[in-house]
């Protein structure tokens, strides 16, 4: 049967392990007080940025990890044994990417992620993350006419301090929760992006970044403002390299929409998945949340994942503003020993606010896939709209994937609905499609892609053609 | 009474119509014995019992009921009830006897059985001794057994193998009441032989008797089995007056390939509880069932549908739409079970209930039992009021509030009254359920 | 050995065909070793272009099992025998190179794919067939009129196409939409399991009129059923009679009728352990 088959591509190396020797500045392991004071000082912070960091430092001394209540298991985190900072060496900031470390470039493209011509010539800015700190803007510039800053956090902080301040925490504040506030304390770059009034921002803003030195956490702290009337289109996505050690990835997400403006938030990532035994994956604890601050302003959150030995994240709208709206789309895959407990949280406050989840969860070989989907509407949310609908696919029968909605309404003129389907791709689906001529693997993909769609066309156009050879390459031989 | 003192009215009651018997067929006499027998053993179930939870079983079993007389119903009294008779070929049983004067077999395709109990132990014993007792899904319904015990006759319809039946076969039971509680037992056997197909619309109605209103309980036994590959469509239209208690006990089961469609109407009685079992026995056997159950002051719906996969690639789907206007109860309990070997079953089921007025009450508890791994199951249930934007529209476009939520009732109910076959049994229906709604929603403005 | 032609050379052979069905282990590791349980015990036949054989049985006789080996369904195990078609090696086939090659099983039941659309699944297989032949490959509005062409053959709405691939059909429509695909991929082998199960005699007469219109003396096919009144409409050449997993008797279409009147019992008693003649191969 094609048991043979499932075993024999699970066990498909993954394409993008390798390292890349270039020299690194790196800090020794372990997390105290000093050691903020110096990635602060190494980054030139001023007074405030530091005191924010060591106030989060002293409240995350006081939390207690969560363990308990995700559907999911991994060992004790030593966050002693952690390098909280590691920067290659460069001279000077690069005005293109020509002038990057041809090494540095080649890491690039062999992640295929061409940050060269293609992008360029799409028009993508692209903001590239190397180990925490940001080594290429590429349009600056252009964004600059605009009056659009988009630049490494680091940068924000001198650049457009009074907006730092004022929004920072503003989302996620430092205490929000364990993850939360070890990032706001460590956090070493990130991407800030602030767009003025009525202003739609031309071109797809990126940022790909990978986590490359051993033991080095990611600490990413992202922060995204759309003023007035504003418009933007984010995207994120990420790749890891073969490691045994299992690597923590604790980023903030913060985005803000004031009246009228939207922001779209993408993320396409393939994280190490861990080998077949289920080692060596990434941690990857995230806080990413939306408020939307403004009337009719609209946040929308669409990700596809795949891999990742350990996911806790539940992208949120806050729905503050009247007539806000909130969306969640979202693909997640998981195969081999993979888990994953992903979902959103959507919280209306204002009057009118609407909110779609639709979540799409592939489970293959031994993975379990938990779908966790919070609405909660408020007292005073009055005529609140929601529409949630997560499906499962089940590839084989040795996979898992479990739904836990819960609906909090707490006014009466809340209207909320909720679909949940479970399908399987068995046997008899794809010998029907071989005994049609179309073989086992294209079958597989005709059906996953069918099965996504929904959510594929919520991405940016180029990155949803990626997305969707990122799922092909996932489930080669994911069948059985 | 005290729950054994019941048992014992029914037990001497029976008792007493033994000389009436006297002259009955071995065989049927012998099914008789062993089901008052059961009744015995089993007794009446107790209100503590998971199945009777919302529906006192002693509101059935504690009246004084004595076994239904021979009446008569004149042709014109029988027009008058307004049924479509003209639709196909008819049999009309009053009081649970078979009154061959009121039926007509005309048009009916040579090879067709249909006919009564009676009449078919005469020439054809071997043919319906195998029904005579009650199936195996109501071995423990004491009611079952009642019926198998009293029912003076009954409906037997037989379609040859592969015969394709041009009309419906209608099969009428139409009660009159005496001065003191009555109870009639209905009973039907129908058997689809393989490759045909076939329409069998059951009506229950209450004509008014001479003796007066007197408190009437149908206590109806069914029993459809549907052959190999054929196909059966099956409505039950419940009619009776509001002195009737309605409770019944049916059961279709299918064979391979073979497909059945019950459409259960539930309008009139105080008192009504519908006992349905599909049993699918076949691999790709395939049922549906729909139903709708309007309940207003006073009235008591109580639909239990059991739907059991037994083979592999069966097919159920079910839709129960209740509407509950002013003081009335709703219950509806609805298990699928699905068996070990009945893998690549696929069942589905919804209720939907409307709620028309703030003292109705509606219980809806969807259980699956599903045992097989490879299967597809859902179910789904609502309760909800009128939609406020919808009735807020249709009346800013000129419809008054009553015109409204009575349009808005209509679409409601639509999706099953539209299933029904035969235009005119369609419009009767839908003509019943607006009408009766009217009148509840008209009660309610006036309170 | 006289050379054959091709229009000579029958397209199907079966030799002496033996096959078991695997039960399906809990883990793959499993070794408790549930045995395979043998269901073809010897079959022979043989089937020329322009035919159309009936296949006829009692349940457990085989049938399905029979086409599911032809197709190449996992599960099953030829344990002796030979398969030729158009005197290539068969069984040594994949199961999308036999169905490029030009065999097309109509399933009994029809498996639903949620999320791909019934014409985009057929164009993609159509075109993986066209692109076998060296054809060349149809775009989305040539497709569609070839589609359309078909759709009424089987009396099938454009706007059950546009869903995903059985699903929500009932069981006709279902059985249709195999007669579709059939008249689409154009196969030259085309084996219709149980086809006749589970419709009325207006999808019965649609599915019949679908099949007939495909009839040829280019394709061949096998007629699997169970109810003898299929075959009023899909009149056969030859009629087999499958029980305990060989052909126990042959005939022409009156065969059907016989064991219609009979039963299976009757041919039981009459061949247990007669292999029918027609099938034998020189």
């Amino acid at each position: 049967m094609s048991d043979e088959a499932l075993e024999r591509l699970a066990n498909r190396d993954y394409p993008f392990g390798f390292t890349t020797e270039i020299e690194q500045d790196i800090v020794e392991p372990g997390l105290s007080e000093d050691v903020i004071r110096l990635i602060s000082s190494k980054k030139g912070e001023p007074a405030w940025m530091v005191d924010w960091r060591l106030e989060a430092y002293r409240r995350w001394q006081k939390m207690v990890e969560p363990h308990h209540w995700a559907n999911v298991h991994y060992p004790p985190i030593d966050y002693q044994a952690i390098r909280y900072y590691a920067a290659p060496k460069q001279r000077k900031a690069l005005e293109s990417l020509d002038e990057l470390d041809p090494e540095l470039r080649r890491t690039y493209e062999k992640l295929g992620i061409s940050l060269d011509e293609q992008k360029r010539l799409a028009g993508v800015a692209v903001d590239a993350v190397f180990d925490s700190v940001s080594v290429a803007t590429t349009f600056k510039k252009e964004l600059e006419k605009h009056g659009i800053i988009f630049c490494p956090f680091s940068e924000a902080v001198q650049r457009a301090p009074e907006l730092v301040q004022r929004y920072l925490g503003s989302v996620v504040p430092q205490g929000d929760n364990f993850f939360a506030a070890l990032n706001s304390a460590v956090f070493t770059d990130g991407s800030f992006v602030y767009v003025p009034p009525g202003v739609r921002c031309p071109m797809e803003l990126s940022t790909y970044f990978r986590i490359n030195a051993s033991e080095t956490g990611q600490f990413e702290r992202t922060l995204i403002i759309a003023d007035r009337g504003a418009y933007v289109s984010y995207l994120e996505g990420c790749t890891a390299p073969q490691r045994d050690e299992n690597q923590l990835h604790a980023a903030v997400v913060e985005l803000i929409a004031l009246d009228d403006a939207e922001i779209k938030y993408s993320t396409v990532q393939n994280w190490y998945p861990g080998d077949a035994e289920g080692r060596g994956g990434i941690y990857n604890f995230v806080t990413k949340r939306g408020k939307c601050a403004g009337r009719r302003s609209k946040i929308s959150w669409t990700q596809v994942e795949t891999g990742s030995a350990i996911t806790w994240k539940y992208p949120s709208c806050i729905l503050q503003g009247d007539e806000s709206v909130g969306e969640f789309y979202s693909v997640a895959l998981v195969a081999k020993r993979q888990q994953a407990d992903t979902g959103t949280k959507m919280i209306h406050i204002g009057k009118n606010t609407r909110s779609t989840i639709i979540s799409k969860g592939i489970s293959a070989g031994h993975g379990q896939n938990s779908y966790r989907g919070l609405v909660r509407i408020q007292k005073g949310a009055d005529g609140a709209r929601n529409y949630s609908q997560c499906d499962s696919l089940l590839i084989g029968s040795r996979c898992g994937a479990h739904t836990f909605p819960y609906l909090e309404v707490a006014n009466p003129t809340a209207k909320v609905e909720h679909e949940a389907t479970t399908s399987k791709i068995g046997e008899d689906q794809l010998f029907y499609c071989q005994q049609r001529g179309i073989a086992e693997e294209d079958a597989v993909n005709m059906i996953v892609n069918g099965f996504c769609k929904r959510v594929l066309r919520e991405l940016p156009r180029e990155f949803a053609v990626e997305a969707q050879k990122l799922l092909g390459v996932s489930l080669e031989g994911a069948v059985g | 009474m005290k729950p054994v003192d019941l048992e014992r009215h029914w037990m001497e009651a029976f008792a007493a119509q033994e000389a009436a018997r006297a002259d009955e067929p071995a065989r049927l006499a012998s099914a008789r014995g062993a089901a008052i027998a059961r009744f015995a053993e089993l007794g009446f179930p107790a209100r503590r019992h998971e199945e009777w939870k919302y529906t006192n079983p002693e509101r059935i079993a504690k009246p004084p009921w004595r076994p239904a007389a021979a009446a008569s119903v004149s042709p014109a009294e029988l027009a008058a009830l307004g049924l479509p008779l003209e639709a196909g070929p008819h049999l009309v049983f009053v009081n649970g006897r078979f009154e061959p004067a009121l039926s007509s077999l005309d048009g009916l395709e040579p090879g067709v059985v249909a006919g009564s109990f009676r009449t078919l132990l005469a020439s054809d014993p071997d043919r319906l001794a195998p029904h005579l007792g009650v199936a195996e899904p109501f071995e423990d319904r004491a009611f079952a057994a009642l019926a198998v015990a009293f029912a003076p006759d009954g409906a037997f319809i037989a379609v040859p193998r592969d015969a394709a039946l041009a009309q419906p076969l209608l099969v009428v039971f139409v009660g009159v009441p005496a001065a003191e509680p009555s109870a009639a037992h209905p009973r039907l056997v129908a058997l689809a032989g393989p490759g045909s197909r076939a329409t069998l619309i059951e009506i229950y109605v209450t004509a008014a008797g001479d003796a007066g209103g007197g408190a009437q309980l149908t206590n109806a036994l069914g029993e459809i089995a549907v052959g190999e590959n054929a196909e059966l469509e099956h409505v039950v239209l419940a009619l009776e007056a509001r002195s009737a208690t309605h409770l019944a006990h049916r059961h279709g089961s299918v064979a391979r390939d073979g497909r059945l469609t019950s459409h259960g109407i539930s309008l009139g009685a105080a008192l009504a509880r519908h006992d349905l079992v599909g049993t699918l026995a076949g691999a790709g056997a395939a049922c549906a069932l729909n139903g709708l159950y309007v309940a207003a002051d006073g009235q008591h719906v109580d639909i239990r549908t059991t739907v059991d996969h037994r083979a592999p690639h069966g097919a159920s789907r079910e839709l129960y739409k209740g509407v509950l206007a002013g003081k009335s109860r709703g219950i509806f309990n609805g298990k699928v079970l699905v068996r070990r070997d009945a893998q690549k079953t696929d069942a589905q089921q919804k209720n939907d209930n409307l709620l028309l007025s703030g003292e109705a009450e509606v219980d809806s508890k969807p259980q699956l039992e599903i045992e097989a791994d490879d299967v597809r199951c859902s179910h789904g249930s609502t309760i909800g009021q009128l939609d406020a934007d919808a009735l807020f529209y249709l009346r800013a476009r000129g419809l008054d509030s009553g015109e409204a939520r009575g349009l808005l009732t209509r679409a409601f109910t639509a999706p099953i009254t539209e299933a029904l076959p035969i235009a005119a049994l369609r419009e009767q229906v839908e003509a019943e359920v607006r009408a009766r709604v009217a009148a509840a929603l008209e009660r309610a403005e006036a309170a | 050995m006289t050379r054959e032609s091709a229009s000579e050379r029958p397209m199907l052979e079966i030799h002496d065909l033996h096959a078991a069905a695997r039960p399906a282990a809990a883990e793959p590791a499993d070794s408790s070793g549930r045995a395979d349980i043998p269901i073809l015990k010897g079959i022979d036949l043989v089937l020329r272009a322009g035919e159309v054989h009936a296949i006829m049985g009692p349940n457990g006789s085989g049938k399905s099992t029979l086409a599911n080996v032809l197709a190449g369904k996992p599960g099953y195990e030829v344990t002796s025998g030979r398969v030729l078609f158009e005197g290539r090696d068969l069984l040594a086939m994949a199961p999308e190179e036999r169905a490029r090659e030009g065999i097309f099983l109509a399933f009994q039941y029809p498996v639903e794919i949620p999320g791909v659309s019934n014409m985009y699944f057929l164009k993609q297989a159509a075109n993986a067939v066209r692109a076998h032949r060296g054809l060349e490959e149809l775009d989305a509005m040539e497709f569609l009129q070839l589609a359309r062409e078909k759709m009424k053959l089987v009396e099938i709405p454009e706007a059950l196409m546009s869903r995903a691939i059985n699903e929500g059909f009932s069981g006709g429509e279902k059985k249709r939409n195999e007669v579709l695909q059939m008249a689409v991929l154009d196969p030259k082998l085309a084996v219709l399991d149980e086809t006749d199960s589970g419709l009325d005699i207006d999808a019965l007469r649609i599915v019949a009129n679908g099949v007939n219109s495909l009839r040829s003396p280019l394709r061949a096919m096998l007629v699997i059923t169970h109810y003898q009144r299929l075959l009023e409409y899909i009149v056969p050449d030859r009629v087999h009679v499958l029980s305990d997993g060989r052909i126990v008797k042959s005939g022409g279409r009156e065969l059907a009728r016989e064991l219609e009147a009979k039963g299976y019992a009757w041919t039981r008693a009459a061949g247990a352990t007669e292999r029918g003649r027609d099938g034998a191969c020189p």
